[in-house]
């Protein structure tokens, strides 16, 4: 409380919801993020249609099958298939706005990833953008999707917008 | 440790702590604002409803015919516990961090009852209709934790 709000009537209580819980990440999440710590990107494939799946739920949204046995290693560049410009501050951000809020599809992969976008002007992020991961040091890595800090841009052609339109 | 490209017939699955915070405010309006500007003031408020009667913690209507009231009333910080459950193994964010009373308290002049904490020490020392006072902390900033508990009383205190 301010020594302003102690001088004049009450009007605002805080009352912050604050729920503790332990995440098992299971087996198919588990893959991906140990993957993560030796800094691969691991997807799976679903054995009916084929799409790689990263980081895979181990199941197919859309056949309902367990994804394939094999595990495979994507990039860690892609396409900027979607973004959202943040510019409302809350205290649960690590990211101080303004910033772009960005989904990619890594090449190799057919499923998007929400990250964060800087190095770059917000003016210039658009849908087709080529970005890469951006990797704390080696030897801070675990297995946490923290060991990518961000996404910036890559200095290459955007993507053709047909390259990306399932993913939108 | 094992290459995570090869498959693996079971992997110990990782777990993680997890925490959400909601940040929430909450605007209180002029008649429970009144309320916790005197909580603030170490000093508890009803407001009083259209059949004359003191509703404490207050609200800005009447439950019953929804008519708007405005006449606060100042009540003590004592009153009566009306009923209780006792809270053997208090969890984190509780008020109390060994076994409590969570209780509702008729405040001396008021109708209706408050919900609080009484520190009673032992499930042996509540009892329905036992009398109970606020326990204030020193560093008050308008809010209900601003009485850390409440606790036993004695008789006509």
């Amino acid at each position: 409380m301010s020594d302003e709000s102690a001088e004049g009537p009450v009007e605002i209580i805080q009352c912050p919801v604050e729920l503790d819980y332990t995440y098992t990440a299971g087996q198919a999440t588990t893959r991906f993020l140990r993957g993560v710590g030796e800094g691969k990107l691991l997807g799976q494939r679903c054995i009916v249609c084929g799409k790689i799946y990263v980081a895979s739920r181990g199941a197919c949204p859309i056949h309902g099958v367990p994804t394939g046995p094999e595990t495979v290693e994507v990039s860690d560049k892609g396409t900027l298939v979607s973004f959202s410009i943040v510019r409302i501050p809350s205290e649960n951000l690590s990211v101080d706005p303004p910033f772009a809020a960005i989904s990619v599809l890594l090449d190799g992969s057919d499923s998007t990833f929400m990250h964060v976008l800087s190095d770059c002007p917000l003016e210039e992020v658009r849908m087709g953008m080529r970005v890469e991961a951006v990797w704390i040091p080696k030897e801070e890595w675990t297995t946490s999707l923290k060991n990518i800090t961000h996404f910036r841009p890559l200095d290459e052609p955007d993507a053709p917008y047909d390259s990306y339109k399932e993913h939108l | 440790m094992p290459d995570p490209t090869q498959p693996t017939e079971t992997t110990e699955a990782l777990v993680a702590p997890h925490s959400l915070r909601y940040t929430y405010k909450r605007s209180v309006g002029p008649i429970m604002g009144k309320f916790f500007t005197a909580l603030r003031e170490g000093r508890l408020v009803g407001v009083r409803r259209s059949d004359g009667s003191v509703m404490c913690p207050p609200k800005e209507y009447d439950p019953e015919t929804a008519a708007a009231l405005s006449e606060m009333v100042d009540l003590g910080d004592s009153g009566v516990v009306t009923t209780w459950a006792w809270v053997k193994t208090p969890r984190a964010k509780q008020p109390l961090d060994h076994a409590f009373a969570y209780a509702l308290i008729q405040l001396d002049g008021a109708d209706t009852p408050l919900l609080h904490a009484v520190d009673a020490g032992s499930e042996s020392h509540m009892s329905t209709g036992m009398r109970v006072k606020a326990r204030w902390k020193d560093e008050r900033v308008g809010h209900i934790t601003d009485i850390a508990c409440f606790e036993p009383a004695e008789e006509g205190a």
